[in-house]
């Protein structure tokens, strides 16, 4: 039946986690009331991306856009917006820096700049429903590709669009089908890499929870493409929500035939089965990923032989990630000369990008190849938020480097990223301000390969764990000049000799900063202070007279290192002071400094 | 529900030995298998016993060792690091008694660290068994914890 209006409540996991369920079921009880219910649908849509404003709430016709909606506020957007048409001004969502309300939501500069290809469907359709995906000419490129298409020529569509792999290192997407296309042997498969760790990454979660049939498709153009029957999709055992929508998007292509046997009367066979991580960075890695679909233990083999020629239980496979199948529909329905057009000569279409850290809007943008750092950070994201400045953006997770503020015209794209000492890896963009120590974060990426280090080749295994020593030694006031040298040559001995992309990338936090920052080094070893005030050993917490004596400080200390009566200022126990930063996080006046220890008490 | 009823959900293919192990674990309290619920898995599964301890040992949702009936899993990956998760970890610390790989004496919590769990932006998170809890806040960190004792008693 249609419908005279359409209220899409965000379904992703950041809303549902800020009680959309809630605001769905109210709006249901009002509406019902209201006796409106057959007139408006209800969505529950995926992920629009602009997570810190939420709960979203959007209306179409009109596409507005209402932020931080409760459940208090509903009955006024039905009884208002819904039976009279009026605009609920109070409810529209605001401009980071100026604080214009907007009507629109294409008006937002958060969606203005942005172009969505692999997010086209995100928080557009109810992800739970093929209809809605089909509605919005999903599996048309399928049935386009099975009906008037060769498998070679597929593959040569493929090549010629100029797709590079969103997971990571950016290979050719159409040389990989290539490559097990000409495989020959009766069994392929197609994997689908849905293993996204990166941490600050999540627009394959959001890909997933919001628009899992396209991923569903691409496969089967792929399938068709290279010669393969069965695909596999890798997913982390984090995501539960992707699972299940996964599972449900499967049951119902099944049901309509888009899987199966004899798919469009083509007759051309494809299925696809799930199989879950179960909590391993490393199966993130092709070669690992596969021994973990085996059933083994998930730890990456030397290549060549490439998947393509000897992957899953030796047969040739195709592997590509969530964000990369995205795109594959799209392609086919609007041909490789249209992908081709957008982003730049070497990289094109789009990239989403996982905006986190000290950045006003959090969440995720897809932005066309050669876009600037600086329109990303600061015009779509809202530049830095409490008048901080910008310090670093660090991008590709463990894998990538932190960029400085001289690189910030830069446009994007794989190339560029990789020549200023970082990479795309799969997107996550974490801005850092004057507030970071660059020291304590490259130690923090180091913590986090030393951990998911598999342990199978010994540059990984120990060299990370020598460097985090290092690390450890600076932060905690007792480095040398000569331990920065250490560590230098010991990453540059990781990056070279190890045997997967993890450990030849683990160094790259470590050695981007040393570039970009060796004066904060040079400050901890050398002056024995930690510029940012962050890290412990070579800061103090103090309580200035700026306080006004809310006591805010004191419940928030997890250790109860904080004393003093209401409206009184409060004093720290330096003794009990685990410098955690909670009380400046919680101070609402900023009455609280770190300030690094004064030379003398370090000696 | 028995292990045998559970795992044979599965066919008798080693390839779906992680998926039935991670399954059989979370079904029971203790998040756990014992020496003995191995030698029946690899029976099933038609693998060696020691290719079974040597995939629980590698996986770390995986373990044999029992754990807590609730496993908190705290990330601290960076974009929950420079929203102050240490914080997080040191309410939960004190408020239990216990640090990251340990249980507490009453057998309710594990507290344990885990990979990212892309809420990057509503950072830091953390999961307590299927649940994941975001925007945490040492106050919010109490009250979930309070939450838990409340529906064990």
């Amino acid at each position: 039946m249609l419908s005279r209006m359409h209220i899409l409540i965000c379904g992703g996991k950041d809303c549902l986690s800020s009680h959309s369920k809630e605001l769905r079921d109210e709006f249901h009880l009002v509406l019902s009331e209201l006796n409106l219910l057959d007139e408006v649908r209800l969505v529950m849509a995926g992920c629009f991306g602009l997570c810190s404003q939420g709960p979203i709430v959007v209306m179409t016709p009109g596409e507005t856009f209402y932020s931080h909606v409760t459940v208090a506020d509903i009955r006024e957007i039905c009884e208002e917006h819904v039976v009279k048409g009026n605009i609920v001004e109070r409810l529209l969502i605001k401009e980071p820096i100026d604080k214009a309300k907007i009507k629109n939501y294409s008006q937002l500069k958060f969606y203005d700049r942005q172009r969505r290809i692999a997010l086209r469907n995100c928080g557009q359709i109810n992800p739970t429903d093929i209809n809605e995906y089909i509605a919005r000419d999903g599996y048309l490129a399928l049935g386009k590709v099975l009906s008037t298409m060769s498998p070679a020529e597929v593959v040569a569509e493929m090549k010629k669009s100029g797709l590079r792999g969103r997971g990571g290192a950016g290979f050719s997407t159409g040389q990989k089908w290539e490559f097990a296309a000409k495989s020959v042997d009766d069994v392929k498969y197609v994997i689908c890499n849905a293993d996204e760790g990166d941490p600050g990454a999540f627009m394959d979660r959001s890909v997933l929870e919001g628009d899992p049939h396209s991923v569903l498709e691409a496969m089967a153009i792929c399938g068709y493409g290279i010669g393969s029957h069965q695909g596999y999709i890798y997913v982390r055992a984090e995501y539960p929500i992707a699972v299940e929508r996964l599972n449900n998007a499967i049951k119902q292509a099944r049901e309509l035939r888009l899987l199966g046997k004899n798919i469009f009367s083509s007759g051309f066979a494809f299925d696809i089965e799930l199989r879950l991580g179960a909590g391993a960075f490393v199966c993130g890695e092709e070669t690992a990923l596969m021994a973990s679909i085996e059933g083994n233990r998930g730890m990456p083999r030397l290549k060549p032989p490439f998947p393509a020629v000897k992957g899953l239980w030796g047969h040739p496979t195709n592997v590509n990630n969530v964000e990369t199948f995205a795109n594959v529909p799209a392609i086919f329905l609007k041909g490789a000369d249209w992908f081709k057009a957008i982003g730049t000569e070497k990289s094109s279409g789009t990239k989403v990008f996982a905006l986190g850290g000290k950045i006003a809007n959090t969440g995720l943008v897809e932005i066309p190849m050669g876009t600037t750092l600086r329109e990303v950070i600061f015009d779509i994201g809202g530049g830095i938020p409490n008048h901080r400045k910008f310090k670093a953006v660090q991008t590709g997770g463990p894998s990538g480097g932190c960029i400085t503020e001289a690189a910030l015209d830069t446009p994007i794209d794989f190339d560029s990223l990789v020549a200023m000492g970082s990479m795309m890896g799969s997107g996550g963009m974490i801005v850092m301000d004057e507030d970071n120590c660059m020291v304590d974060v490259a130690r923090f990426y180091l913590d986090f390969t030393v951990d998911e280090s598999c342990g199978k080749c010994t540059p990984c295994r120990e060299g990370t764990r020598r460097m985090l020593d290092i690390l450890n030694k600076i932060c905690a006031g007792n480095g040398t000049l000569e331990d920065l040298d250490l560590l230098e040559s010991i990453a540059n001995m990781v990056k070279d000799s190890s045997l997967c992309a993890l450990g030849q990338s683990a160094p790259n936090p470590v050695l981007s900063t040393l570039t970009h920052f060796r004066d904060e080094y040079i400050a901890h070893v050398v002056d024995k202070v930690c510029p940012a005030g962050v890290c412990s050993n070579l800061t103090n917490y103090t309580i200035t007279d700026k306080c006004i004596g809310c006591t805010k400080c004191a419940k928030n200390c997890p250790v109860s290192a904080i004393s003093g009566t209401v409206k009184q200022q409060h004093v720290i126990d330096l003794s009990k002071c685990i410098r955690c930063g909670a009380c400046k996080k919680a101070c609402p006046v900023n009455a609280i400094s770190s300030k690094p220890l004064p030379k003398e008490e370090n000696k | 529900m028995t292990l045998e009823s559970m795992i044979q959900k599965y066919p008798a293919s080693p390839e779906y030995l992680v998926e039935a192990l991670r399954d059989y674990q979370m079904a029971k309290n203790d998040h756990s298998v014992t020496e003995s619920e191995i030698v029946k898995i690899a029976k099933y599964f038609n693998v060696t016993e020691s290719k079974v301890c040597s995939v629980v040992s590698f996986y770390s949702f995986l373990s044999e060792k029992p754990k807590g009936r609730y496993v908190i899993r705290i990330c601290r990956d960076v974009p929950c690091f420079v929203n102050k998760s240490e914080s997080i970890l040191k309410t939960l610390e004190t408020r239990l008694g216990i640090k990251p790989g340990e249980t507490t004496p009453d057998g309710l919590f594990t507290l344990e660290y885990t990979g990212c769990l892309g809420q990057c932006d509503h950072a830091p998170a953390f999961r307590i068994n299927d649940m994941t809890y975001v925007d945490l806040t040492p106050d919010k960190v109490k009250a979930i914890l309070s939450e838990y004792r409340e529906e064990k008693s």
